[in-house]
C-alpha cells in the first residue's frame, strides 16, 4: 500500500504556511457542511470571520471579547507548546486549569469578607500553585517511574471534574445561596474580583499577562539557552543527555511549567469573567488549547494568532447560531477541521508519500 | 507548490465572495431564546422550544424567535445574551438555572431588553423568573409507581442537588409510601442535566439494585430505552416519551411552557409587561401536566391518579401535607399544615424515610 518516507528538506515557507492553509480549507469544507445544512454558506463564513470584528452592531462588543476568550486560550497553550516541542505531552490542562481555579477561589473565598490589597496577587499565585501541584502529579510519575504522561494527566481531567463538583456543592458552595450550588461571586468581593482594567470592555488582567507572556516565552525559547534545551531534548533525547543535561529535570520543568499557566488561566478566569466556581465551570479551554499550540506552530507569535482565530470561531460561530440557525455541533466540526487539516497538511509537508511496488 | 498557490488563491477568492454577500433581518419583535442542551433531547430543552414555537405560530410575521442551543452555564452564557442583545433581542428567555448571574449582568447593561429566566430566585426591574411545581407531577407519579411496583424498590435518577430536584425526590416518595407502605427508594445522583449515556449507566445501576420504576430528574430519553429493554416501568420527564418505551412508559410529567411563552411575549409587545415577578404555576394552570397514562395501569390507579392531579390542580390537595418529619426524624410539618414557599424553594433535606444523604 502507501508509506511514508521522511523528506530530507522541509520547506519552511510551506510549513508556515499549513495554519493559512488549514484555515482556508476548513472555509471550503465547513462553508459546503453549512451549505447541506441549509445555511446560506458565504454568510455563515462571514458571520464567523467577519461581523465579529467590523459589523457595527456586534464589533464594539465582540472585539475585546475576542481578546477575553482568547486569553485562556493563549496561556495555556504557551505552557502546552514548551512540553511539545520537548515531546512532553500534557493533555490534561483542563484539568490543571480548574485546579488552579479552586486553589485561588478557596483561598479568597476563605478569606472572605476581609479586604485588603495583598489578596488578589496572593489568589493569583495560589492559583497558579495549585495548576502546578496538580501538573506534578503525571511529571513525578513519568520521571520516578516512566509512568505515560499523556494518560496520566488526562485522567486527572476527570478527577478534578469530580472535584469542582464537589467544591461547587460543599466547601465552597455560598451560604447565602439558597442550597444552589456555586460558589460566592468574587466579582462582588472587591479585594480578589479581576475586575476589568478598561472600562466597559471586560478587559481584564489575563489579557494583558496572556500578551506579555507571548513576549516571554519567544524570548524564552528563541533567545534563551532554555529553549534550545527544550528543543534538543524533544529533537533528540540522547544528544540532550550527551551534553549534559539532565533530561529528567527538563520533563519535569515542561509538564509544571504548562500547569501552572493553566493554573494562571484558571484563577483569571473564576476570578473575572466567570466570577464564581460552579459545577460547570471548565469549557473545554484546556483541550483547545491544544489546537491553538500546534495551529500556532508552537510559536509563541503564532499562539497569538492562532489563540485569537480560535476565539473569533467560538464568538463567530455564537453568531451563526442564533443569527442563522446553525446548530452547535457544526461550529464544533468546523473548529476540529481546523486541526485536522493543519496535521495532515503537516503530514505531507514532512514526508513523501511512495506507493509500495509489486516487487 | 503552484498546486498549493493554486489552492490558496481559490480560498481567498473565497473569502473576498463571503465578505461582499450579506444578510437581511427584519422582525418587528425579536424574541431570545438560550437552551443548556440541544432540543432533539426530548426533555428539558424540547420543551423549550415548544414554547418557542407556539411563540412564532402565535404571532406569526410579528415576531421572529430566534435561540442557542448548548449554552454553557459560564461566562459564556452572558456573551450569547449580549450578542442576541446586540442583535435586536427585544425579550430573552433564559432557560437553566445557571444563567442566574449572567442574565443580571446583561440585564444591567440592556436596561429596555426584558428577561425572562426560568427556576431561578433574583429578579431585577427588567428580570421575572419563572418555575413550575414540578412537585406536584411528582406526587401524581409517586402514587402511580408505589401502585406498579412488585420488588417496592423505586429508583430516581437525580441531576444536581438543588432544591428543585430534592423537592421532587420528597413529593414523589411521599406519594409513593402512602400508595405503598413497604416502598423503598434508591437515588442516584450524576452531576448533569444531560448525557445520556450516563443517565443509562444510572438506571440499569438502579435495576440491578432491584428497582422496577424509575423515575427520572434529567433530560434525555435514554432512561425510557434502557427500562424498556429492562422490562421494568418508566416516566417521561419533560415531554412524553412513550416513543422511547412504548411498554415502559407509565405517563409523563409534561412541562408546558409555552401558554406562558405566549403570555408573556404578548406583554413585552403590548407594554403591560412587568419585571421583578416571580411565577410558580403548576398543575392548575398548565405549565405542569400529566400525559396519557398507559394501559398497563389498573383502572382503579388510573382514577385515584387522576383525583390527585384534579385535587392539586383545584387547590384542595397539596403534596406537602402534614404529618412530615425530616430524614433526621425532627418534625418539619403538623397534621395538616402544608408547606410553606420558602421552604419549598429552599429545600435542602430529604423527608423521612429516604434512605443516603443529600450530596454536599
Amino acid at each position: 500500500m502507501f508509506k511514508l518516507i521522511p523528506r530530507e528538506n522541509v520547506s519552511p515557507v510551506l510549513s508556515l504556511l499549513g495554519p493559512l492553509f488549514s484555515v482556508g480549507l476548513t472555509m471550503i469544507v465547513g462553508g459546503i457542511l453549512f451549505y447541506f445544512l441549509g445555511v446560506d454558506p458565504f454568510a455563515a463564513i462571514k458571520m464567523i470571520f467577519w461581523d465579529p470584528l467590523m459589523s457595527e452592531t456586534f464589533s464594539t462588543y465582540s472585539i475585546p471579547q475576542i481578546f477575553i476568550k482568547g486569553a485562556p486560550l493563549i496561556l495555556i497553550a504557551l505552557g502546552l507548546s514548551v512540553g511539545f516541542k520537548a515531546n512532553v505531552w500534557n493533555i490534561g490542562a483542563e484539568g490543571q486549569y480548574i485546579m488552579g481555579a479552586i486553589f485561588g477561589a478557596s483561598f479568597a473565598l476563605s478569606l472572605y469578607p476581609l479586604e485588603s490589597i495583598v489578596i488578589f496577587p496572593a489568589m493569583i499565585l495560589i492559583g497558579v500553585i495549585g495548576g502546578c501541584l496538580w501538573s506534578m502529579i503525571p511529571a513525578f510519575l513519568k520521571v520516578k517511574f516512566q509512568v505515560n504522561e499523556i494518560l496520566v494527566s488526562l485522567m486527572l481531567v476527570y478527577v478534578a471534574e469530580q472535584i469542582l463538583a464537589l467544591a461547587s456543592l460543599g466547601f465552597l458552595r455560598n451560604p447565602d445561596g439558597a442550597g444552589f450550588p456555586g460558589s460566592r461571586n468574587l466579582n462582588q468581593y472587591t479585594s480578589a474580583s479581576n475586575a476589568e482594567i478598561i472600562a466597559g470592555t471586560g478587559i481584564h488582567l489575563g489579557v494583558l499577562l496572556s500578551l506579555l507572556l507571548v513576549i516571554f516565552f519567544y524570548v524564552l525559547l528563541f533567545r534563551h539557552s532554555l529553549g534550545f534545551k527544550i528543543k534538543l531534548l524533544g529533537n533528540s533525547p540522547k544528544a540532550s543527555g550527551f551534553s549534559g543535561d539532565n533530561p529528567n529535570k527538563l520533563i519535569f520543568l515542561c509538564l509544571t511549567l504548562s500547569g501552572s499557566l493553566a493554573g494562571l488561566a484558571g484563577i483569571m478566569e473564576v476570578a473575572g469573567p466567570a466570577g464564581q466556581i460552579n459545577i460547570d465551570f471548565n469549557v473545554g479551554y484546556g483541550f483547545t488549547a491544544i489546537i491553538v499550540a500546534f495551529l500556532g506552530r508552537l510559536n509563541p507569535i503564532g499562539i497569538f494568532f492562532a489563540g485569537i482565530v480560535m476565539a473569533l470561531t467560538y464568538v463567530g460561530g455564537e453568531l451563526t447560531q442564533f443569527m442563522l440557525n446553525l446548530p452547535a455541533a457544526a461550529i464544533q466540526v468546523f473548529q476540529g477541521m481546523l486541526l485536522f487539516f493543519l496535521l495532515s497538511f503537516d503530514l505531507f509537508v514532512h514526508y513523501k508519500i511512495k506507493l509500495k511496488g509489486n516487487k | 507548490m503552484r498546486q498549493f498557490m493554486k489552492y490558496f488563491s481559490a480560498s481567498f477568492l473565497f473569502i473576498s465572495m463571503v465578505i461582499t454577500s450579506s444578510i437581511a433581518i427584519a422582525a418587528d419583535y425579536k424574541v431570545g431564546f438560550i437552551y443548556i442542551g440541544p432540543p432533539g433531547d426530548h426533555g428539558w430543552n424540547y420543551q423549550h422550544d415548544v414554547g418557542r414555537k407556539a411563540v412564532d405560530e402565535a404571532f406569526g410575521d410579528k415576531v421572529e424567535t430566534v435561540f442557542q442551543e448548548n449554552v454553557p452555564e459560564s461566562a459564556d452564557a452572558e456573551r450569547v445574551m449580549t450578542q442576541m442583545a446586540l442583535s435586536g433581542a427585544d425579550m430573552i428567555f433564559a432557560t437553566s438555572f445557571g444563567y442566574m448571574e449572567p442574565v443580571l449582568n446583561v440585564a444591567k447593561k440592556f436596561p429596555k431588553v426584558k428577561f425572562e429566566h426560568a427556576t431561578g430566585y433574583m429578579t431585577a426591574d427588567n428580570v421575572s423568573t419563572y418555575s413550575a411545581r414540578f412537585y406536584e407531577g411528582r406526587t401524581v407519579a409517586g402514587h402511580i409507581a408505589g401502585k406498579m411496583t412488585k420488588s417496592n424498590t423505586i429508583g430516581y435518577v437525580a441531576s444536581y442537588p438543588i432544591p428543585e430536584v430534592v423537592r421532587g425526590i420528597n413529593s414523589a416518595y411521599l406519594a409513593a409510601k402512602k400508595a405503598n407502605p413497604n416502598v423503598e427508594f434508591k437515588v442516584i445522583w450524576i452531576f448533569t442535566w444531560y448525557d445520556p449515556a450516563k443517565e443509562a449507566d444510572a438506571a440499569k445501576t438502579l435495576i440491578s439494585q432491584g428497582a422496577d420504576v424509575i423515575l427520572q430528574h434529567v433530560d434525555s430519553s435514554a432512561i425510557m430505552t434502557v427500562a424498556e429493554e429492562a422490562g421494568v416501568y418508566a416516566f417521561g420527564q419533560a415531554s412524553d416519551m412513550s416513543a422511547f418505551g412504548p411498554n415502559a412508559h407509565l405517563t409523563a410529567i409534561i412541562n408546558g411552557w409555552a401558554p406562558y411563552y405566549v403570555k408573556k411575549v404578548k406583554q413585552g409587545m403590548d407594554g403591560t409587561w412587568k419585571g421583578a415577578e416571580q411565577t410558580f404555576d403548576g398543575i392548575g394552570a398548565g405549565m405542569v401536566i400529566i400525559g396519557p397514562l398507559s394501559d398497563k395501569i389498573p383502572d382503579s390507579v388510573k382514577k385515584e391518579a387522576m383525583e390527585i392531579r384534579d385535587g392539586i390542580a383545584s387547590g384542595t390537595l397539596h403534596s406537602f401535607t402534614g404529618p412530615i418529619n425530616k430524614q433526621d426524624g425532627s418534625p418539619w410539618l403538623k397534621a395538616g399544615e402544608t408547606a410553606d414557599m420558602g421552604t419549598l424553594l429552599g429545600m435542602n433535606f430529604y423527608v423521612e424515610g429516604i434512605e443516603g444523604d443529600i450530596p454536599q
